[in-house]
């Protein structure tokens, strides 16, 4: 089903993946927040590097540009403006007792998910092998993300954008504070 | 790739599941949220290869989603700093019977 990929490319996968789960494990151990957070932006873009490969362009330069680049950045816009990381607040990581639990349980989670996905795929639903493609070629790497989108998922496209809206509205309104009605 | 992008994005969630219990600064708890919805960004990537392009567009949704819930998440958490002084979960326990 799947077809034979070359060692270089096969290399760069696990190259990537490995840098990912490094930094992955680095950010969950950290106890500062600035480290965690670039740690955290060092997953994201080994994650970028792997959505190329796996032929997905668009989706890898949005992760960029996206994740690395706006949601961290407000990430770390709110750790320093509430001044966090100071040496006096490092007391981040719980006692051993939830350490061990919060092992056991990813553990048990890791065994149950390593044994879901070794189910069969439905082969009925597979598309050709060379499907993805022909829409590469046919409306390049833009267009194969914008044509679904704009067409067959038109009303979620519209909902999303009241979701942000009213995430946008939200983040003010909470963020504000009373500063203006106690005047 | 499947088998290897499949197992790569369970080994991700988990790390963000154990970051989320193990953690007490309310902004690394939600940096780990991020982490596991982008390990299932990944999950969409790598189907999108078998199952036609349609996968990266719920990509797309997921990743608004994220970034609604990252901006009204750290403006929750502003407005309990403003509060307490602190973003230290232990400290955060009005709701506790």
């Amino acid at each position: 089903m799947e077809p034979h990929y070359p060692l270089f490319y096969v290399f760069h996968f696990y190259l990537f993946g490995v840098i990912a789960l490094a930094s992955a494990i680095a950010f969950v151990t950290r106890k500062n927040p600035v480290t965690a957070a670039l740690w955290l932006v060092n997953t994201m873009f080994s994650l970028a590097a792997l959505y190329v490969m796996l032929d997905a362009q668009f989706i890898g330069v949005i992760q960029v540009l996206l994740y690395a680049g706006a949601i961290m950045v407000v990430f770390l816009f709110v750790v320093m403006l509430l001044n966090l990381g100071h040496p006096s607040e490092l007391a981040d990581l719980r006692g051993t007792g939830w350490r061990l639990a919060a092992g056991l349980l990813g553990l048990g989670l890791l065994s149950e998910i390593m044994v879901i996905i070794r189910a069969k795929l439905p082969q009925q639903l597979i598309v050709p092998r060379d499907f993805n493609e022909q829409q590469l070629q046919k409306l390049n790497a833009v267009g194969t993300i914008a044509a679904p989108l704009f067409k067959d998922y038109l009303l979620a496209f519209e909902l999303t954008s009241v979701l942000l809206l009213v995430a946008i509205a939200g983040a003010v309104v909470l963020a504000r504070g009373r500063t203006v009605s106690a005047r | 790739m499947l088998a290897e992008s499949l197992a790569l994005t369970a080994a991700l969630f988990i790390i963000g599941v154990v970051g989320v219990l193990i953690h007490r600064n309310a902004i690394i708890i939600f940096m780990c949220v991020e982490l596991m919805l982008t390990a299932v960004n990944l999950t969409f990537v790598a189907f999108s290869r078998f199952y036609g392009t349609a996968g990266q567009v719920f990509v797309v949704f997921v990743m608004t989603v994220s970034a609604a819930e990252a901006a009204v998440g750290l403006a929750i958490i502003i407005a309990i700093f403003r509060h307490r002084q602190t973003v230290d979960l232990r400290n955060i326990n009005l709701l506790k019977g």
